[in-house]
């Protein structure tokens, strides 16, 4: 076979590997940002934190990051929960405009990069588990496993969640707060109450995203960095707010990378996001299902 | 008129006194810390122009400072020119820079925006980083005169740099302040305020902005322009450094965005307080004080020290 | 009979699926008062956007004085003319009131002229405004200070600042005493008569309507179903359905 076909095969197909798993960093953004109209650009810092609690756990007591992504979706809830309280009381009840919203999570998003770094230090971080370094051979390709198995989980993961809002009374309510604050009465909900549900699922979606992403590559504080424009770019362009958009659209952000950085070179990678971001923007804001 | 006399002799006299107070102290490291907190009054007050003034945030300060810095670098190559002109051109290239992505993005919600400016910031950084006429991710070196002639007067370099950037900074304040006396600043703030309404009222909202967003684009790339001779080491990641991105927003959120004192505040207060952490403890742990002081202000004080200050005031007023 | 001083033709409007807008004809003769009226959703606000310009439509086409406003944008329509209150008040609240009605001078009257008047030289015009609706006691105040009633007569004189030639009074008068009603209603007349002011007056007070306007149009799901004399109109079959029906 062509050596440049081969690659490109190879590039496509782990830009798939790697878009289902953009889809579970970008699911919490789409509910926060696409959803619930919350622009919490510290979204990466989650992440991030769950990375280090996957690898703290991971070290200590030789854990499966991917059990323990599970295990802290509790407690990430809850902090979720707690940062939408303060939110609610210091901005959106008081009608502060969006200017010092915005500020407050970039804040935090800063507290938490500088925090880890003055823990932790810039070394990278990584985990041990029994399938990384392990390949799956598929025809010709060899996949490996460190790629397939966050994968798989982060598409199950996106199912649950596709589930949850289609088909539970609370999801539906979490739908509905964006659209329908009269139908939301209706429901006799509290819209406080279920926003901070939703941003509690929200945070605690990216902190399991981040148990995937130490078990894909190793991390530092400032990974975060290159997933804020990452999930952005995603949700903008898989239309605000849907998961079926989300996964389509990180696919497509997932494959175009990985085919810039196998035929240009990874330092160009991250300006593919950003790039895509901006154009998106510009030209189509609704998103590629948008009207 | 009258007002505009008095606040730039008041602006000289400011600069006089900051300038003797250096004198006094006769060590070269005063200068570089003082131009330090000079390039965050400028940072600053250049933010606060389209944050503060029409409520866009910008999270890409860094990117436009170091537009600036990178054109000082590139033109360095290619022929030395005296630092006023450089700073000329590196206003200019982020002033561009500003109005393309003001753009691009001004016409959707302010979110969007915010999160194009963090973009932004990635795209520039990605591009330099690969890009070696500059140095690529190496960095690349830009030697420093030993001396400098001014009217017939030998001074330090350093010495030179730091009356540059005071004079940038005053530069800066008095723009700033001119906006917010003209039919401009009373623009902007019907931004913030509401857009729909500034429409109705005849306020041509989207040139507005890109006049907002030019400015202080265009600001930042000067503050950025001399900063390759002061490091004379550039490399990308001091360039596009966090503490940029962080301190414009800060200051003035912390000062007090309405106003142009509210910048100049941030900036004398956090910018003194970060040399001396930065000497005394670490340059980490006071990016830390910083995020934690701009959580608590924008929770606690969302006015910032001015807003207090004049809340007190108004207070004593009324009884 | 004259040109219209505003004259839609055939304009429809869509949000996705749902037609908000659908083949809207309407004409406003110069000096005249027009009452619009229908039910909640029926589109009104939907067409008061598309007149001003913070909508743009796709379909259809809206000409004031003979000139056509398609893709212009709402500043530039009000320059040319129009005005509107907005049904929620929306006032500049970092503002004064002074500095509220200070808005239009500048960026509308002043822009119009071309004429450089200097910022202080507008405060005799700011006062004249205000004391217009009776809010000149409170020229140094700022809006959150302001009862419901004063919010929406600081909306009408930001609206007439702009000294247009057609004014939009979207919803002034909801939530309003009677007493209140009658002072908006004085306010309106007061513009129309004595400045020659051309007036739409979206109300769902039918008895403030019926003593305004001098003729009255109905819009129903998007449709205008009538249009004329007010008391033939609010005779009509179709519309005591639309009403009584629901």
């Amino acid at each position: 076979m062509d050596f440049q076909l081969a690659l490109l095969i190879d590039a496509v197909v782990a830009g798939l590997l790697l878009g289902g798993f953009y889809a579970a960093v970008t699911a919490g953004i789409t509910i926060a940002f696409g959803i619930l109209d919350i622009v919490n650009i510290a979204h990466p810092a989650f992440i991030i934190l769950g990375s280090y609690i996957a690898y703290i756990v991971n070290t200590s007591f030789g854990i499966d990051p991917i059990l323990v992504s599970i295990l802290m979706l509790p407690a990430f809830y809850a902090l979720g929960a707690a940062v939408y309280q303060v939110y609610y009381l210091s901005f959106e009840k008081r009608g502060q405009d969006a200017l010092r919203g915005l500020a407050f999570f970039f804040g935090l998003l800063f507290i938490t990069e500088v925090g880890l770094i003055l823990t932790f230090g810039v070394d990278y971080r990584y985990v041990n588990a029994a399938y990384i370094g392990g390949t799956v051979q598929l025809g010709p390709m060899n996949l490996p496993l460190r790629m397939l198995v966050p994968f798989v989980v982060s598409m199950i993961l996106i199912g649950a969640l596709q589930y949850f809002l289609a088909r539970t009374f609370t999801g539906r309510a979490i739908m509905a707060v964006a659209q329908d604050q009269f139908a939301l009465r209706l429901m006799a909900a509290d819209p406080v109450r279920i926003k901070r549900i939703a941003f509690g699922i929200s945070i605690g979606v990216a902190a399991m995203a981040g148990a995937f992403l130490i078990v894909i590559q190793p991390v530092e504080p400032s990974v975060g960095r290159e997933y804020i424009g990452r999930v952005f770019a995603i949700c903008v362009l898989g239309g605000m707010g849907s998961l079926p958009g989300t996964v389509i659209a990180a696919m497509l952000l997932g494959v175009v990378e990985s085919i810039t950085s196998t035929f240009y070179g990874p330092s160009w990678a991250p300006a593919v996001a950003f790039g895509f971001l901006l154009l998106t923007l510009a030209f189509r804001p609704a998103g590629i299902l948008g009207r | 008129m009258r007002s505009w006399t008095f606040f730039l002799i008041a602006a000289a006299v400011g600069a006089v006194v900051f300038f003797g107070a250096h004198l006094v102290v006769q060590n070269d490291y005063v200068y570089f810390a003082g131009y330090t907190v000079l390039q965050f009054v400028v940072l600053a007050t250049a933010w606060n122009i389209l944050g503060g003034y029409c409520g866009y945030v910008n999270f890409g300060s860094a990117a436009f400072f170091a537009l600036g810095a990178y054109s000082t670098v590139a033109l360095h190559k290619l022929a030395p020119m005296p630092i006023p002109v450089l700073i000329l051109i590196g206003g200019i290239v982020s002033g561009v820079v500003g109005l393309g992505m003001g753009y691009l993005t001004l016409r959707l919600r302010g979110a969007f925006f915010a999160i194009a400016t963090l973009a932004l910031a990635v795209v520039l950084q990605t591009l330099i980083v690969n890009w070696d006429y500059v140095g690529g991710s190496r960095g690349a070196y830009v030697i420093r005169p030993a001396t400098m002639q001014i009217l017939g007067f030998t001074i330090n370099y350093i010495t030179y740099l730091f009356l540059v950037m005071l004079t940038l900074a005053v530069l800066a304040i008095t723009a700033a302040r001119a906006i917010e006396r003209s039919r401009l600043g009373f623009g902007f703030a019907t931004i913030r305020d509401d857009e729909l309404a500034a429409e109705a009222s005849g306020v041509p909202t989207l040139r507005l902005k890109l006049i907002a967003t030019t400015l202080s684009g265009g600001l930042m790339g000067m503050a950025g322009a001399p900063f390759p001779y002061y490091i004379g080491f550039l490399e990308p990641s001091s360039a596009f450094g966090l503490a940029y991105a962080v301190n414009s927003i800060a200051m003035p959120m912390i000062g007090g965005t309405t106003m142009w004192a509210g910048p100049l505040i941030g900036a004398l207060l956090l910018g003194t307080l970060q040399q001396i952490a930065t000497v005394t403890i670490s340059s980490a742990v006071n990016l830390l004080i910083v995020g934690l002081l701009l959580v608590v202000f924008v929770i606690i004080a969302p006015k910032g020290i001015v807003g207090l200050v004049q809340d007190r005031r108004r207070a004593r007023q009324k009884p | 009979m004259s040109e219209p001083l505003l004259r839609i033709e055939g304009l429809s409007k869509r949000f996705g699926g749902f037609v908000a807008l659908d083949s809207v004809d309407l004409e406003v003769q110069p000096g005249e008062r027009l009452g619009l009226i229908g039910p909640n959703g029926s589109g009104k606000s939907t067409l008061v956007n598309c007149i001003c310009g913070t909508l743009q439509n796709e379909v259809g086409s809206v000409r004031f004085q003979g000139k056509a406003l398609d893709g212009m944008s709402a500043h530039e329509r009000t320059h040319i003319g129009l005005a509107r209150s907005f049904q929620l008040p929306r006032p500049f609240a970092s503002m004064t009131l002074m500095d509220n009605v200070r808005i239009p001078l500048i960026y509308t009257v002043q822009a119009r002229a071309g004429a450089q008047r200097t910022l202080a030289g507008l405060d005799v015009r700011c006062r004249e405004l205000l004391a217009m609706v009776g809010l000149d006691g409170k020229a140094r105040q700022w809006p959150r200070d302001l009862t419901q009633v004063e919010m929406r007569k600081l909306e009408l004189a930001r609206a007439v600042a702009a000294e247009p030639k057609l004014l939009i009074a979207d919803e002034s008068m909801a939530g309003l005493s009677h007493s209140e009603i009658d002072d908006i209603l004085a306010l309106l007349l007061r513009l129309n008569e004595q400045q020659g002011i051309t007036v739409i007056l979206i109300e769902h007070i039918m008895s403030a309507v019926m003593s305004f306007s001098q003729r009255l149009a109905v819009l129903v799901s998007g449709r205008k179903i009538a249009d004329g004399e007010p008391a033939d109109v609010v005779n009509d079959p179709e519309v005591v359905r639309a009403y009584l029906g629901q």
